[in-house]
């Protein structure tokens, strides 16, 4: 309909103006752009490239031909950090709603649990990474429990599981708080116990509302299980310090720090626009 | 005639503040109770006592001559037999119309899905709305997202219907597509108790008319006594403030 009334439809002379002034001042800002680009950065690398120490740095730190030597080993440690990222990824998943349910039930049966979820919470979200990994790296083995590996790989995936369970479980909560209460009487005023509201309506309008945390919480995730080198599991971190220090020179560390960074970034590009569209769907629900 | 609600002496505060006050009514089969009264006279507290969503303080409800005051009563199995429509419309945004109005039959009463969309399908045929089915409640106006509300409470085929201020959040070109439908409703002899501030439909759909008060029945009777007779001093400035708003 909009279509055929606009294809009858010429822009008007003063609108014609409009266009070629507005392109004027959006040239204008993209020249200010780039000049001010220009200068911040060349101003810093010409600080790079003329402090005392640079020639040891440029040696030391980017030695292209030692970074082509250690990459495959380097992304070979990679493939463990990202396997242990989808593994944990979905051991935590699934570990931070039951924990997000049973912080929110006002079952009575269910208390004792309830008490137990957010002592867990507490405790894992207060405690430094990395203390935590080395105690169940280090902590368990002791215990010489019989059935439970004393794989490294292993614990220290549970380590971080253990603490991003916590993390997630309140972002998973503060969803289903978020959820207008008028919800909750809609679904109970049609008969829905309180477990059909939660699952049916409630649930599903938290976890959408979530995402683009919880997408943030999966870069952090895969930046932290470089974290589990500490035990000795060769991953990226780690296969990069072995190689450091055989030789000194530490380009492997930025190999894996650029490694790295060519995932984090996009997921975080995708992770921002998941955000922004969220916002824009939220503003438009205004009716409800 | 059998009595399909019966109230008997409500009380009901929050906190400090009483909004119901040794508050008692009956609801003959069949017939609509038009509750009126400014804000905060405790009408919506009403309808929410009655489908259990807060508990009463004293007083006694009855439906069907049984009592769901009464705290070991099942309150899901009395919520099946209310249906509820709120202001706000409360559709649920993640679902489609047909998936908001078959939510409760498939899930509450076990109907199968096929039985449970044809059911809904014809309901949504009969009140203009067959082409939104598919169609989320954000993409709808305010009069078709309460419309589709009222069809979902509809669909469980309640004894008694419960409507607070449907039309309070629509502007007045799309209260009367509302409104439409309760009278539908009302001609089919669905029992009814509804608050509203539109005294022109009230006259039209009431029974018996109630005007509330500080959390009491103040004057009660037919709508030609209550909203063009009344007797109470309070009654009749409350109409007066309402007719000088334009609403009668």
């Amino acid at each position: 309909m909009s279509e055929n009334q606009n294809s009858a439809w010429s822009p008007s002379s003063r609108e014609i103006q409009r266009r070629s002034s507005r392109r004027a001042i959006s040239r204008k800002q993209a020249s200010i752009a780039a000049a001010s680009s220009i200068f911040v950065l060349g101003t810093l690398l010409v600080i790079l490239v003329t402090s005392p120490g640079w020639q040891t740095v440029k040696t030391t730190f980017f030695d292209i031909e030692y970074g082509k030597e250690v990459f495959p080993t380097v992304v070979k440690g990679l493939w463990i950090n990202l396997q242990l990222t989808f593994i944990g990824g979905a051991a935590i998943g699934i570990i931070a709603l039951g924990l997000a349910l049973l912080r929110t039930t006002k079952s009575p049966a269910l208390t004792p649990f309830r008490f137990l979820a957010t002592a867990y919470v507490d405790i894992f979200r207060g405690a430094p990474l990395i203390l935590i990994i080395l105690l169940v790296g280090f902590g368990v083995p002791a215990l010489e429990l019989k059935g439970i590996s004393s794989n490294v790989i292993f614990l220290g995936t549970v380590a971080v599981v253990l603490t991003y369970s916590a993390y997630v479980a309140e972002v998973i909560r503060s969803g289903i708080l978020s959820i207008h209460p008028s919800q909750r009487a809609a679904a109970r005023s049609l008969g829905l116990t309180s477990g059909q509201t939660m699952r049916f309506v409630v649930l599903p309008q938290a976890i959408r509302r979530v995402v683009p945390p919880l997408l943030n919480d999966f870069v952090s995730l895969l930046k932290d299980t470089g974290l589990v080198s500490i035990l000795g599991v060769t991953d990226a971190v780690r296969a990069a310090q072995i190689n450091a220090s055989r030789t000194f020179n530490y380009t492997p560390y930025v190999v894996a720090a650029i490694l790295f960074l060519l995932i984090t970034i996009p997921m975080t590009r995708y992770t921002d626009r998941a955000i922004r569209q969220r916002t824009s769907a939220q503003n438009s629900e205004g009716a409800i | 005639m059998a009595n399909v609600l019966e109230l008997s002496k409500i009380r009901k505060s929050f906190g400090a503040e009483l909004v119901l006050n040794d508050l008692s009514l009956s609801v003959p089969e069949h017939t609509a109770t038009v509750l009126i009264g400014a804000s905060g006279s405790g009408k919506s507290t009403l309808l929410r006592c009655i489908n259990l969503l807060e508990s009463i303080d004293d007083g006694q409800i009855f439906l069907d001559g049984e009592e769901i005051s009464d705290p070991l009563i099942n309150v899901d199995e009395v919520r099946r037999k209310l249906g509820m429509v709120f202001q706000s419309f409360n559709l649920f945004p993640h679902k489609t119309v047909l998936e908001n109005i078959t939510l409760a039959p498939i899930k509450v009463q076990g109907k199968n899905k096929d039985e449970a969309t044809t059911a809904a399908l014809a309901l949504l045929k009969r009140f203009d709305l067959a082409d939104k089915a598919d169609q989320y409640p954000d993409r709808l106006s305010g009069g078709q997202q309460q419309r589709v509300a009222i069809i979902r409470s509809l669909a469980l085929n309640p004894r008694l219907l419960l409507l607070d201020e449907i039309t309070s959040a629509l502007d007045p070109v799309l209260v009367n597509e509302v409104l439409s439908i309760v009278r539908d409703l009302k001609s089919d002899g669905m029992t009814m108790v509804l608050a509203t501030h539109e005294m022109g439909f009230a006259t039209q759909v009431a029974d018996e008319v109630c005007f509330l008060e500080s959390g009491n029945i103040l004057e009660r009777g037919s709508a030609q006594d209550v909203l063009h007779a009344p007797k109470n001093p309070k009654t009749q400035e409350f109409l007066k403030r309402v007719h000088q708003a334009g609403r009668l």
